[in-house]
C-alpha cells in the first residue's frame, strides 16, 4: 500500500516537475539528487569513504555555516520587533525580554550563534592553516577566508550597537574611537590635524555619521549589520564554495 | 590510482601508453578512483551534516537555557562604565592599547594582522604538509601561527580576568571595587632610561634608541640572510622582504609587551609625530 502511494507520488507530474528524478534510493538518482538540485549541488555526487570520518574538517567550516543560516534566521525574527531609533530601540529589546513570546529564546540565539560563529570561524581556520590547506592551488580561497573572518568580526560588532543599551553604546563609542587615530584620514592620528582633518570631517565622522555616538550611528551600524555584511557575507561563501569545488578539496574528500 | 606499490607491481614502459581498467559489479563507471573507495553523498554525507546542523541546533538550545544574551540599562552619554570592555573578540586589541598609542594598536596592527594572515600562502613556500595533519614537516609556520594566534588569546585572557578599573591590573583575589593606585608604576621612554643609566643627554639617548630600533629590524632582516641561506634561497626576495617585515612585526608586539610589563618602558622611539 505504501509502496504504491510512493510510487504514485514520486511519478506524478507535480513531483517531477520539482525534482526531475524518483526518490534517491538507486545510485542513478543518488546522482540525480546532488547535482539537480541547487542547495545540494556544492557538494560532488560522490564522496571517498574516508571524508565521512571527521578527523580531518571536524565540520568546522559546516558549523560555521549553519551557524551563519541560524543567525540568519532568528535575525529576521528579530527584525519584526526592532526600530532602529535611539528613542525605541532599548525598549524593543526589553519587549523581547519581558512581553513577546518566544522572544527571549530568539535573542539568546542569536546573541551565542553569533559567539559561536566567531569561535568557529576561528577554529576552522586553525583546522585549514594545519592541513596546510591553504597551498597552491588554493591560496586564493585562503583570502576570501581571511575576508570572511574580517566580515564576521565586524558583524558581530555592528550587532552589538542594537541594543542601545550601555554596553552597546561605550563598546562602539570607544571602537569607534579608535577610527579618529587612523594615520593621515584620523583627526587624532599622525598627520591627520596637519592634513586639515577636524571632528567633523575625518574617518570617523564617515564611519558614525556625526561627533559622538547617536541616531546616525544606529541606523548605519543597522543597515551594515541587517544588510550590506551579510549580503557581502553570502557573496564571499558563494565564492569560498565555488573555489572549493574548482581548486578540489585539500583533504581524503 | 598509480602510487609506489603500484609502480612496483607494475613498471611503465617509457614508449608506451596504457590504460588501466577493470569491470566491476556497480552501476556507473569510475574515472582515477579506486573502485570501492567513494560513497554517493546522497544520503552518506548529508545525513553527516544533517546530523551535524542538529546537534549544533540542540546544543544552542541546552546553552541558552544556562547563559542569556546581557542587557543593561539604557545607554547613557554621561556615564561611562569603568572598566570599559570591548566584545570578547575584541579585548586583545582593546588589551594592546596599553602597550601601544590608539593609532597602531587600534588602526595600523589590525590591518597588519589582517593583511598578514592573507600572504601566509604567498610566503609559505614548504609543498609538504598539504592535506593531513603534521608538525615535524612544518615546524617554523605552525610556531608563526601559535605564536601569534597565543597573543591573541591570552592578551583576550587578560582583558577578560585580569583588568579591572582604569583597565589596572587586578587578579582575581583583588578587590575589584577599589581603584589602584596609578603613581605606584611610573612609565618612562626608554630612552630617559639610557640617560639615568649611561649618563648621556636626551638627544643622545633618543639617538640610541633609534637606533635600537633601526637595529632590530636590520639585524633580524640580515641574520636569515647571511646565516641561513637555505631558508631564504627557498623563499626569494619579494617574499623574504614581505615575511620578515610582518614576522619582526609580530615579534616586537610581543617584546614591547614584556618590556612593559617587567620595565615599565612606555616608549622604545619617541619623535614629534608617532612614539612606537
Ligand atoms: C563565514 C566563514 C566561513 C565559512 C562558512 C566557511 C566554510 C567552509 C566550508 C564548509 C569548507 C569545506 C571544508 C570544511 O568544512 O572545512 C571550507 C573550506 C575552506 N575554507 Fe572556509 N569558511 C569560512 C571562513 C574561512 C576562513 C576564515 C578561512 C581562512 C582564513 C577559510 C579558508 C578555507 C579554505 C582554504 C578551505 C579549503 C579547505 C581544503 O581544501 O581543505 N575559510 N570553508
Amino acid at each position: 500500500m505504501l509502496e504504491n502511494l510512493k510510487e504514485k507520488l514520486t511519478k506524478s507530474q507535480v513531483f517531477r516537475s520539482i525534482f526531475r528524478h524518483g526518490f534517491p534510493d538507486n545510485d542513478m538518482n543518488r546522482a540525480y539528487v546532488v547535482f539537480s538540485n541547487v542547495f545540494l549541488h556544492v557538494h560532488p555526487v560522490k564522496v571517498r569513504r574516508s571524508a565521512l570520518r571527521m578527523r580531518y574538517t571536524f565540520c568546522l567550516g559546516g558549523i560555521t555555516l549553519f551557524l551563519f543560516i541560524m543567525l540568519s534566521v532568528t535575525g529576521i525574527w528579530l527584525m519584526f520587533y526592532y526600530t532602529p531609533y535611539t528613542g525605541l530601540a532599548y525598549n524593543n529589546i526589553q519587549d523581547l525580554q519581558f512581553v513577546i513570546f518566544g522572544g527571549n529564546l530568539m535573542r539568546d540565539l542569536h546573541r551565542f550563534a553569533a559567539h559561536g560563529m566567531v569561535l568557529f570561524v576561528w577554529l576552522h581556520m586553525t583546522r585549514v592553516f594545519l592541513t596546510g590547506a591553504y597551498k597552491a592551488p588554493r591560496e586564493f580561497n585562503w583570502v576570501v577566508g581571511v575576508l570572511l573572518l574580517v566580515m564576521t568580526l565586524i558583524l558581530s560588532w555592528t550587532g552589538y550597537l542594537l541594543p542601545w543599551d550601555q554596553l552597546a553604546y561605550w563598546a562602539v563609542t570607544v571602537g569607534t574611537k579608535m577610527a579618529s587615530y587612523t594615520p593621515f584620514i584620523g583627526q587624532n592620528g599622525p598627520w591627520g590635524a596637519q592634513l586639515g582633518f577636524l571632528p567633523t570631517n575625518d574617518i570617523m565622522f564617515m564611519l558614525i555619521g556625526g561627533t559622538v555616538v547617536g541616531q546616525n550611528a544606529l541606523i548605519r551600524f543597522y543597515v551594515l549589520h541587517c544588510v550590506v555584511l551579510p549580503l557581502f557575507v553570502t557573496i564571499a561563501l558563494a565564492v569560498h564554495f565555488w573555489r572549493i569545488r574548482k581548486d578540489g578539496f585539500s583533504g581524503p574528500l | 590510482m598509480e602510487n609506489k606499490v603500484t609502480r612496483e607491481i607494475f613498471p611503465r614502459d617509457a614508449r608506451k601508453s596504457y590504460g588501466l581498467v577493470e569491470l566491476m559489479k556497480g552501476s556507473n563507471p569510475i574515472v582515477k578512483k579506486e573502485p570501492e573507495d567513494t560513497v554517493y553523498t546522497w544520503p552518506n554525507l548529508i545525513m553527516i551534516e544533517l546530523i551535524c546542523a542538529l546537534l549544533v541546533t540542540a546544543g544552542l538550545i541546552i546553552l541558552v537555557q544556562f547563559v542569556h544574551a546581557p542587557l543593561r540599562s539604557l545607554a547613557d552619554p554621561s556615564t561611562t562604565p569603568n572598566p570599559m570592555r570591548a566584545p570578547w573578540y575584541f579585548l586583545g586589541l582593546q588589551e594592546l592599547l596599553v602597550y601601544f598609542d590608539p593609532w597602531y594598536a587600534g588602526v595600523v596592527l589590525p590591518g597588519m594582522i589582517i593583511v598578514g594572515l592573507m600572504t601566509f600562502p604567498y610566503v609559505d613556500t614548504n609543498p609538504k604538509g598539504v592535506g593531513y595533519y603534521t608538525f615535524s614537516e612544518r615546524k617554523f609556520a605552525i610556531f608563526n601561527y601559535s605564536f601569534g594566534f597565543a597573543l591573541w588569546w591570552v592578551t583576550i585572557v587578560i582583558g577578560t580576568y585580569l583588568r579591572g578599573l582604569d583597565w589596572q591590573w587586578y587578579w582575581p583575589w583583588s578587590d575589584h571595587l577599589v581603584h589602584m593606585n596609578p603613581a605606584l608604576v611610573t612609565l618612562v621612554p626608554l630612552h630617559i632610561v639610557f640617560v639615568n643609566l649611561l649618563h648621556v643627554s636626551k638627544d643622545v639617548g633618543k639617538a640610541l634608541c633609534d637606533l635600537l630600533f633601526f637595529a632590530y629590524f636590520a639585524v633580524g632582516m640580515a641574520i636569515p640572510y647571511f646565516l641561513m641561506r637555505k631558508f631564504y634561497d627557498a623563499m626569494g626576495g619579494a617574499r623574504y622582504v614581505v615575511f620578515m617585515i610582518f614576522f619582526l612585526s609580530m615579534m616586537g608586539v610581543g617584546l614591547k609587551i614584556v618590556l612593559r610589563l617587567l620595565f615599565n618602558i612606555k616608549y622604545i622611539v619617541v619623535t614629534p609625530w608617532i612614539n612606537v
